[in-house]
């Protein structure tokens, strides 16, 4: 009786996992077999791995997602670093979590306005005396945006492992005759680490597929991994291909994974 | 920290959280522009406000929004502290880590992948695309958020409360209804919240699930976005940025005064 009363009670939670989490992974590595006539074919991963046009576009990728992530880890640390130590740390990062609350087709769509050709950046830069710059559908604003839109991911995760180092380990290494500089890279940056390593992990891989602000802010100039599993699957609607270059995405972000977590498992061994 | 440093240290912030709002304010300010463009500020003016209370069209597209919202949060509010209670009780350790990274693969995995994987399942069940296409794969997507909002503080909850409930002579339903869930229910407010701004926030998955017929903001003004700039799009911005602000404050409100009544109960145990 009450065995039945529980698994009636998880039925929909395991219905779920099974539905909407292993199905759909099973059902991306099967279609990446099939080809656009749907008959059994390994094409799409020969394909795959010989044309110099899905290697690019794979390199560029993940290029781009290791740089979107450095420009975040650079600006984030020491803003993390500043907040952690204000009187009203949970004011300051309520206002670092608030960004991420507003729609990020909205952000997009602002940095649209301001990098255009008469925005507010090309008027500042006239004031400057430089000349306007066509930024929109650039690398870089490319770049820029997606950094923007990540910080905010990458501080929360610093700043809550900052937050969690007790503030005798400081003082012992000042007592100890350390320099603020010391301490800083000798004893706080290492008991970071857990964060830094979580940031990184929530901001490259989705920085790896984001396809909407490729298409936004990069024109249609930057492909990226992302942006090409949308052309295969909703403009040329060759499924077959989107979902091999699914599963490259989904192995490239297992490899981000482990790099991120098996590190940490070792530092806690030693 | 020597003073200097922490001068500086502040100046850095200001900068940072400048760059982090100009954007956000810039969108904001000229939705108030009479002009149409971002460009030149041409005085004060509600035109855009007017325009956007009399586009039917959009208006339904709030509406399709926020009752995707709220329903799919209901749904996976209601699963995932299911299987909250699912994780929890599983006996070994090694299930439950199975089961953890099991529900976490959805908040880890790409956007596009989980709208590929999704547009592939629903047609391969033969699924419509549209309104229940889109309601379920926010339902989907929202669970996992749900099970790691609830499941902490099913963990600090003490077994000798449901011991003791059921030495009273509590049913397991009664356990569930008086002990359990009133316990986690902070839990399960921040779940709620959560999958609201999960499904609103959401864009890439809605865009590859939902057909022709059905749209959803972002959907909506990704395609706007991409035909250039319209000073309406910066009204809806700014009613949006009033709409989160409300649930910013209301979230917080809550997790505030659960912390602020459980510390007093600290207290008083304390005192005891």
């Amino acid at each position: 009786m009450k065995r039945s009363f529980r698994a009636m009670f998880y039925t929909p939670y395991f219905l779920w996992l099974a539905l909407f989490v292993i199905a759909p992974v099973g059902l991306i590595f099967y279609y990446s077999f099939f080809n656009i006539r749907h008959q059994f074919t390994f094409d799409n991963y020969a394909t795959f791995f010989s044309s110099g046009t899905y290697l690019t576009m794979t390199a560029n990728s993940v290029l781009y997602a290791f740089l979107i992530t450095l420009i975040s880890l650079v600006i984030s640390y020491p803003m993390a670093l500043v907040i952690s130590r204000l009187r009203h740390r949970d004011l300051w990062i309520l206002l670092v979590i608030l960004p991420t609350w507003i729609n990020l087709l909205l952000k997009a769509y602002a940095f649209i306005g301001l990098l255009s050709h008469d925005g507010l950046v090309n008027q500042l830069f006239g004031l400057v005396g430089i000349p306007a710059q066509h930024m929109l559908f650039t690398d870089a604003s490319f770049i820029l945006v997606a950094s923007y839109i990540q910080i905010p991911f990458m501080i929360l995760p610093i700043y809550n492992s900052l937050t969690d180092i007790s503030d005798s380990y400081i003082k012992a290494s000042h007592d100890l005759g350390a320099t603020n500089w010391q301490t800083l890279t000798k004893v706080i940056f290492p008991m970071t680490m857990p964060g830094v390593k979580s940031g990184i992990q929530i901001v490259f891989i989705p920085s790896l597929s984001l396809f909407m602000l490729s298409r936004l802010i990069g024109g249609n100039k930057i492909i990226t991994l992302g942006t090409a599993v949308e052309e295969h699957f909703l403009t040329t609607m060759n499924w077959g291909m989107g979902s091999t270059i699914g599963v490259v995405l989904i192995i490239a972000m297992v490899i981000a994974m482990m790099l991120t977590n098996t590190q940490r498992k070792r530092r806690r061994q030693a | 920290m020597s003073n200097q440093s922490s001068k500086l240290g502040k100046l850095y912030i200001i900068i940072v959280f400048a760059l982090l709002y100009i954007p956000i304010i810039y969108l904001i300010v000229y939705s108030f522009s009479s002009g149409t463009t971002m460009a030149n500020f041409n005085g004060f003016s509600l035109t855009h406000y007017g325009e956007l209370f009399h586009d039917n069209r959009l208006l339904a597209i709030f509406l399709n929004t926020i009752l995707i919202a709220l329903l799919s949060s209901v749904f996976s509010t209601i699963i995932g502290t299911l299987g909250a209670l699912g994780v929890h009780n599983a006996k070994k350790r090694h299930s439950r880590q199975t089961l953890l990274s099991l529900n976490s693969i959805l908040l880890v995995s790409p956007d596009v992948i989980m709208g590929a994987s999704f547009l592939i399942f629903f047609t391969s069940l033969k699924v419509p695309l549209g309104f229940w296409s889109v309601l379920l794969s926010h339902i989907a997507f929202e669970i996992p958020i749900v099970v790691l909002m609830v499941l902490p503080r099913l963990d600090e909850m003490s077994p000798s409360l449901i011991n003791a409930a059921t030495d009273l002579g509590a049913t397991a339903g009664q356990v569930l209804s008086r002990v359990i869930l009133p316990f986690i229910q902070p839990g399960i407010i921040a779940g709620f919240f959560m999958a609201i701004t999960y499904s609103l926030d959401d864009f890439a998955v809605t865009f590859f699930v939902t057909g022709n017929g059905f749209t959803t903001l972002s959907v909506e003004i990704y395609s706007r976005a991409r035909q250039g700039i319209s000073l309406e799009i910066n009204a809806l911005a700014g009613i949006m940025f009033i709409f989160s602000l409300i649930l910013v404050i209301v979230y917080y409100f809550i997790e505030n005064h659960d912390q602020s009544t459980r510390r007093k109960k600290d207290k008083l145990e304390v005192t005891k």
